[in-house]
C-alpha cells in the first residue's frame, strides 16, 4: 500500500505492507535507527514516536496508520550540529547509562516540555510514566528535563556540575 | 513481532465501514490500537480485514447535547480526561480516562475502542456504569441504543456483534461521580487491580440514588447493586459507607492472579467502593 508521511520534515513515499508496523517502517525501510524496539508490546516506551505532535508507541502502530501524518524521531531533534535543549540535558545531568530507553526518554521529555517548560518532579516523573528505564533509577533523568527546562525559559540551569561519586 | 497478512481498509463514511463489515468474514476495527494491534501481533487475533475508522470526518467529537453529552467513537482517552465537558458532568469518566494506562498510550487509545474492547479490568467501562450511560451503535439494519448495564457480557464480550461499530456513548448529566483506581504499578498506572466508580444524585442531604461500579475484581466490570441499595434513602454518613463497602464482591467470582489473591482482591474492592463514596459525599 502506498503512504506518504513526512519525517523530520522530509516527505517519504513508500510502499509498505499493511501490516508494518511504524517503528520496522522507521529503523528498516527509512534506516532510522535511532527509535528503538524494547519490549515490543507496548510497555517500555522505548520506540517512542511524535507523530502529529503527539507521542506514540511506534511499536504499536501501523505505518498505514501514520500515512498523510507528520512524524519526529530522535534524528529530528537537534538542530545540525546543536543538541536540542534536553539532549543537552541528558548529556550534562548524566541522564542515561546504557542508553537504550534514551530515544524514547528524550521523545516524552520533548512533548512534556512542549506543554508544560517548568514542570514539577512530579509532573516530570508523571510525564515519562510510559517510558521504562533499567539502569538509571529515573532520579538522573528528572535532572536533565530539569535542565533542559531551564535553558528553554532561558534561563541558566543548575545542577549540571554536580558531581557523580563513583 | 508482527501480526498476520490482513487488507487494510480506511474508509472516509461510516456507511462505508458498515458495508465492509457486513461484507466480510472475519473483519475488525481498528480505533485506538492499543488493544487490537499487541492481540494482533501475538496471533491472538489474525483478521482478514482491518477497518480502520479514523479517517472518517465527526466520530472524534465530544458535544453538548442538553440533558447529556456526547462522546464520539474516535475521542482518544487524553481528549476525554482533559475535556471541560466531561470534567464537569462526567468527573468519573475523565477520572477513569485519565487514569487508563500511560500518555502514549493515552494518545492513541479511545474511549469507545476501551468500551467495545470490554476488557475485565478496563477503567473507562466501569465509570458508563455507574454513570448510565448509553451506547449509540449503528449497523447496516440501523442503529440501536444500549444501556450500559446490558453492554458488558463477560470478559472480552460486549454486546456488539462483529458488523457494529460503536458511534458514539451518551452520558447523562447531572449527580455526582468520582472513580479511584489501585493500578499493577501502583498510584493509578497500568490496569486496575481493583477499582471503582460511582455516581450519587445527594441534592437535599439525602442519597436518592446510586450507582456504583467495580473493575480488576470479577469477570468483567459490573455494577455492585447491594452496595448501591446500601447508601440509598441514607445521609451518606460514615455507616452506610462502611455498610455499601462491606456488598463490594456480592454474588461474583473474584479473580486470582499474580496480583493479588481472592482475599486481598475482595478486601480492596471494599476499601475502593469506601474511598469513592467519600470522595462523592464528603
Ligand atoms: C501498555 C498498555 C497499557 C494499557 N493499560 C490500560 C489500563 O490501565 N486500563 C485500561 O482500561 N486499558 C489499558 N490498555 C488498553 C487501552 O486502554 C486500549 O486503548 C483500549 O483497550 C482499546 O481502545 P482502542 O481505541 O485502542 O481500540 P482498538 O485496539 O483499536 O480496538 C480494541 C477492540 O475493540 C474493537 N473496537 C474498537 N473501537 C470500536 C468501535 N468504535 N466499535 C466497535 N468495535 C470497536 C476492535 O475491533 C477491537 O476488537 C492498555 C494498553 C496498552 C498497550
Ligand atoms: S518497544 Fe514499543 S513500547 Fe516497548
Ligand atoms: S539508560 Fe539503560 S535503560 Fe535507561
Amino acid at each position: 500500500m502506498e503512504i506518504s508521511v513526512s519525517v523530520n520534515g522530509t516527505d517519504h513515499r513508500s510502499d509498505v505492507e499493511p501490516r508494518t508496523l511504524l517503528v520496522h517502517y522507521l529503523r528498516e525501510d527509512l534506516g532510522l535507527t535511532g527509535t528503538h524496539i524494547g519490549c515490543d508490546t507496548g510497555y517500555c516506551g522505548a520506540c517512542t514516536v511524535i507523530v502529529d505532535g503527539r507521542t506514540v508507541k511506534a511499536c504499536t502502530m501501523l505505518a498505514v496508520q501514520a500515512d498523510g501524518q507528520s512524524v519526529q524521531t530522535i534524528e529530528g531533534v537537534a538542530n545540525g550540529d546543536e543538541l536540542h535543549p534536553v539532549q543537552e540535558g541528558f548529556w550534562e545531568c548524566h541522564g542515561l547509562q546504557c542508553g537504550f530507553c534514551t530515544p524514547g526518554m528524550i521523545m516524552s521529555s520533548i512533548a512534556l516540555l512542549d506543554s508544560n517548560d517548568d514542570p514539577t518532579e512530579e509532573e516530570i516523573r508523571h510525564g515519562i510514566e510510559g517510558n521504562l528505564c533499567r539502569c538509571t533509577g529515573y532520579h538522573n533523568i528528572v535532572r536533565s528535563v530539569q535542565y533542559a527546562g531551564a535553558r528553554i525559559r532561558g534561563e541558566e540551569p543548575q545542577g549540571a556540575s554536580q558531581e557523580v561519586s563513583s | 513481532m508482527y501480526p498476520a497478512k490482513f487488507d487494510y481498509v480506511s474508509p472516509s463514511t461510516l456507511e462505508e465501514a458498515l458495508s465492509i463489515l457486513s461484507a466480510s468474514e472475519n473483519a475488525k476495527v481498528l480505533s485506538g490500537g492499543m488493544s487490537l494491534i499487541p492481540l494482533m501481533k501475538m496471533r491472538l487475533v489474525r483478521p482478514t480485514t482491518v477497518v480502520d475508522i479514523s479517517r472518517i470526518p465527526g466520530l472524534d467529537e465530544i458535544t453538548d447535547e442538553g440533558d447529556h453529552i456526547s462522546i464520539g467513537a474516535m475521542v482518544r482517552h487524553a481528549d476525554t480526561a482533559a475535556s471541560p465537558l466531561v470534567i464537569e458532568h462526567a468527573a468519573a469518566l475523565a477520572q477513569a480516562a485519565g487514569a487508563t494506562a500511560d500518555i502514549q498510550v493515552r494518545n492513541q487509545g479511545t474511549t469507545c475502542g476501551s468500551i467495545a474492547h470490554a476488557d475485565l479490568a478496563a477503567d473507562q467501562p466501569a465509570a458508563v456504569l455507574a454513570l448510565g450511560a448509553t451506547m449509540v451503535v449503528a449497523s447496516l439494519a440501523g442503529t440501536r441504543e444500549i444501556a450500559a448495564a446490558d453492554f458488558f457480557v463477560d470478559t472480552l464480550t460486549s454486546a456488539l456483534t462483529p458488523e457494529e461499530i460503536l458511534v458514539k456513548i451518551k452520558v447523562p448529566k447531572g449527580g455526582k461521580s468520582a472513580y479511584v483506581k489501585l493500578g499493577r504499578r501502583g498510584g493509578s498506572s497500568d490496569y486496575p487491580i481493583a477499582a471503582c466508580a460511582v455516581w450519587v444524585d445527594a441534592s437535599n442531604g439525602t442519597v436518592s440514588d446510586a450507582r456504583i461500579a467495580v473493575t480488576g475484581v470479577g469477570s468483567k466490570p459490573y455494577l455492585a447493586a447491594a452496595s448501591a441499595q446500601a447508601v440509598v434513602g441514607t445521609d451518606g454518613s460514615g455507616d452506610a459507607i462502611a455498610e455499601a463497602a462491606s456488598h463490594a464482591t456480592d454474588d461474583i467470582v473474584v479473580l486470582e492472579d499474580l496480583y493479588g489473591s481472592v482475599a486481598y482482591r475482595s478486601h480492596l474492592a471494599g476499601v475502593y467502593v469506601q474511598r469513592a463514596l467519600e470522595e462523592v459525599l464528603a
